[in-house]
């Protein structure tokens, strides 16, 4: 698989299957606007499997080749994946900003926002985590927690400065990779300082340091700085950011932003491996929790999907209507505001 | 010619204002803008400038909505923040647009509610109309309006706990229909007894849990469920009861007479008027908080100075009551999906904080 990035990990699979007996899986799908990722735990809750590709503005086609890749099969097998996938699925939950989508496409027994899903999905690896950082390919969270409660969330509303796409933009213009972006970063000995207010100020605060002379890693460690730094000004503002924090998202695979955060807050971050995962094991951990059986019937995934969108013609409001089609069939619509 | 007058949308209210005008402007025709749409926003956001806060773009599109229908003749209120300025901007955007009209702000310049001055202004446009009858019309519409707002407000508490899907949108909307035909004070008891009635009538699941969250903010935001994509209408799918205190009713009493009272209730956090209605989202949050609400969602239209103002606080109010607030921001976005989004999850945290206090 071409856009596989660095997790297909089956090898879980002969570690954690003897956790539990019980031969009933669920499946945990994430479908964001950048990547999409998927999960296959057991009924122990162990990760049995996962998958994790670039979205690349086709959220049907991704979450339908991680769906495949996840039961076993490959999407060039796809016609026989019925008989050949062996995992019983009897639970499927969808979330990010493609959730409702996947959601009808897969007939999704949760479909569940990605704030609520992904508080879940950090509490079982981390019970007593009071502080969950969250930054994504567009947005950015915090999700404040006590005693294994949400108490007080954020989500960056109007602005995408100092997310992911923020990132990779400015990787692009120094022409370094942004996944390399993290351990360049950790060699600088004095970050430059990037305005951090704004996405357009820090652009042009990053060019006019490049053309100064800076070196290369000072800009990308000042960047990762400012990443940190509008994050707690802007979404965390006024909001008690106590420990253990537990940082996830794509950005929180990146080391420099991760070093600045401790800088910033004085405390340890924690970020597991499987943190990107955390969204989708949450939905499918849900799917144990309010004990959902019911079997998927795979072959959804030998069916055409494709969508559609029209306005609509009952009012002058003319709401952009996205209409779901499964062979050819109208399966879903929505997207009207009088819903 | 014959004056043909219109004014901008606000929720329901303009029911009973059109009422209130064919009675004291009896010669005059009252025309309505088309209902609230996303033409009218992207008209009037076309004309506005750019970084002006949203009530005014919806204004503007509703004026030209109407300009277009055939309207003569445009009312405006003025007062409170930058709202005390729309007008004269609102009048010279038509003006450079090149509609001819007659532009009438009910206040004046004075930009203060000063009854003699209203009085002084209408009478320029009716000269045979009495004081007395003034009086009779202005309490007239004053009453049921706040009939309205009793009714939104039980409405607001209960829809969310209605066994019968939609019963509550039935009975509204036939009572929308009903108080556009009352004439005088006999009618309104009338309406007022039999919708009382019908409204209690209607059978409540009293078995769910019921989580209470307050709305507060800027009032355009609150109160035109249109400007904040139906808010209202999202919260009431999770068992949410809602507690609004903004409305018409408060705004013609209550807002400047209680401003002291609001920087008393305000916890310290606040030493002055922060303008609007600030000083008043501060007070009220910590009221809810002290009320055992369970959640505070805190409204304002994208560069609300005064709501700006109140934040601080509030962030404050927060912290010491452990109440988690929710703050969102409206501007000329349509999109209900990143709203539904952070209304959901704000449901589930507050299921789950209720569900883990009872046991």
């Amino acid at each position: 698989m071409k856009n596989n990035l660095h997790d297909n990990s089956n090898s879980d699979y002969s570690n954690n299957n003897s956790t539990t007996n019980d031969n009933s899986y669920y499946l945990g799908l994430d479908i964001g606007s950048i990547s999409t990722k998927g999960v296959l735990i057991d009924s122990g809750g162990a990760i049995v499997r996962s998958e994790y590709i670039w979205t690349e503005g086709n959220p049907i086609n991704a979450a339908k080749e991680v769906v495949v890749s996840l039961l076993g099969g490959s999407l060039q097998g796809t016609e026989n994946l019925g008989e050949r996938a062996d995992f019983n699925v009897v639970g499927v939950g969808t979330t990010g900003s493609a959730r409702k989508l996947v959601g009808a496409m897969l007939n999704a027994d949760i479909v569940k926002n990605e704030i609520t899903a992904h508080a879940l999905g950090t509490l079982s690896h981390y019970p007593d985590a009071k502080t969950i950082i969250e930054i994504g390919g567009q947005d950015s969270k915090i999700i404040l927690l006590d005693n294994g409660l949400v108490v007080d969330y954020a989500m960056n509303t109007l602005c995408a400065a100092g997310t992911g796409s923020f990132l990779s933009s400015q990787a692009k213009r120094l022409g370094v990779e942004v996944e390399k972006f993290g351990d360049v970063a950790l060699n600088s000995t004095s970050p430059a300082t990037i305005a951090a207010r704004c996405t357009v100020f820090a652009e042009s605060d990053l060019v006019h340091k490049a053309q100064m002379g800076y070196r290369k890693e000072d800009i990308i460690a000042g960047l990762c700085i400012a990443v940190a730094t509008n994050y707690l000004n802007n979404l965390a503002k006024g909001k008690k950011i106590k420990p253990p924090i537990v940082f996830q998202g794509g950005v929180s695979k990146n080391a420099g932003v991760i070093k600045a955060f401790e800088d910033a807050l004085g405390a340890k971050i924690h970020v597991h491996d499987k943190g990107h995962l955390m969204g989708a094991y949450g939905v499918a951990a849900l799917c144990i929790k309010k004990k959902v059986n019911k079997p998927f019937n795979k072959n959804l995934l030998n069916q055409q999907f494709n969508s559609s969108s029209t306005n609509c013609t009952i009012c002058p409001n003319a709401c952009p209507l996205v209409n779901i089609y499964r062979n050819n069939t109208l399966l879903d619509t929505y997207g009207k505001r009088c819903e | 010619m014959k004056q043909i007058i219109s004014f901008p949308h606000m929720a329901n209210y303009s029911i009973p204002i059109k009422s209130y005008i064919q009675n004291i402007l009896p010669k005059a025709e009252v025309l309505l803008p088309p209902p609230q749409s996303v033409r009218a926003l992207d008209i009037g956001a076309r004309h506005s400038p750019e970084s002006v806060c949203l009530p005014f773009k919806y204004n503007l599109g509703n004026y030209i909505e109407a300009l277009d229908m055939g309207a003569n003749f445009l009312m405006t209120a003025g007062g409170g923040c930058r709202y005390g300025l729309y007008g004269e901007v609102h009048e010279q955007i038509l003006r450079d647009l090149g509609y001819e009209f007659t532009f009438f702000n009910l206040l004046g310049d004075t930009n203060k509610t000063n009854v003699i001055q209203v009085y002084k202004n209408l009478k320029a446009h009716n000269p045979r109309l009495s004081a007395r009858a003034l009086a009779y019309y202005s309490l007239l519409a004053f009453r049921t309006i706040q009939f309205m707002d009793e009714v939104d407000v039980y409405i607001r508490r209960n829809i969310g706990l209605e066994k019968q899907k939609s019963d509550f949108d039935k009975t509204y909307k036939q009572f929308l229909n009903d108080i556009q035909n009352i004439k005088g004070f006999r009618a309104l008891k009338k309406l007022k007894r039999v919708y009382t009635r019908r409204l209690l009538s209607i059978p409540l699941d009293e078995s769910k849990d019921v989580i209470k969250v307050g709305l507060i903010g800027e009032l355009y935001s609150l109160m035109e469920p249109f400007a904040n994509l139906f808010l209202e209408r999202e919260l009431a799918k999770y068992n949410i009861s809602l507690t609004r205190y903004t409305n018409l009713s408060y705004l013609l009493t209550k807002r400047r007479r209680h401003i002291q009272r609001y920087i008393d209730g305000s916890g310290g956090f606040v030493k002055y008027h922060l303008g609007a209605d600030g000083t008043k989202s501060v007070e009220k949050s910590i009221s809810m908080a002290k009320n055992n609400y369970a959640g505070i969602i805190h409204l304002k239209a994208f560069g609300c100075t005064p709501e700006i103002n109140a934040i601080p606080s509030l962030i404050n109010v927060s912290n010491q009551h452990k109440i988690p607030i929710m703050y969102l921001s409206f501007d000329t976005q349509t999109s209900k999906t990143g709203l539904k989004t952070r209304v959901e999850a704000f449901a589930d945290m507050l299921q789950a904080k209720q569900l883990s206090a009872s046991i």
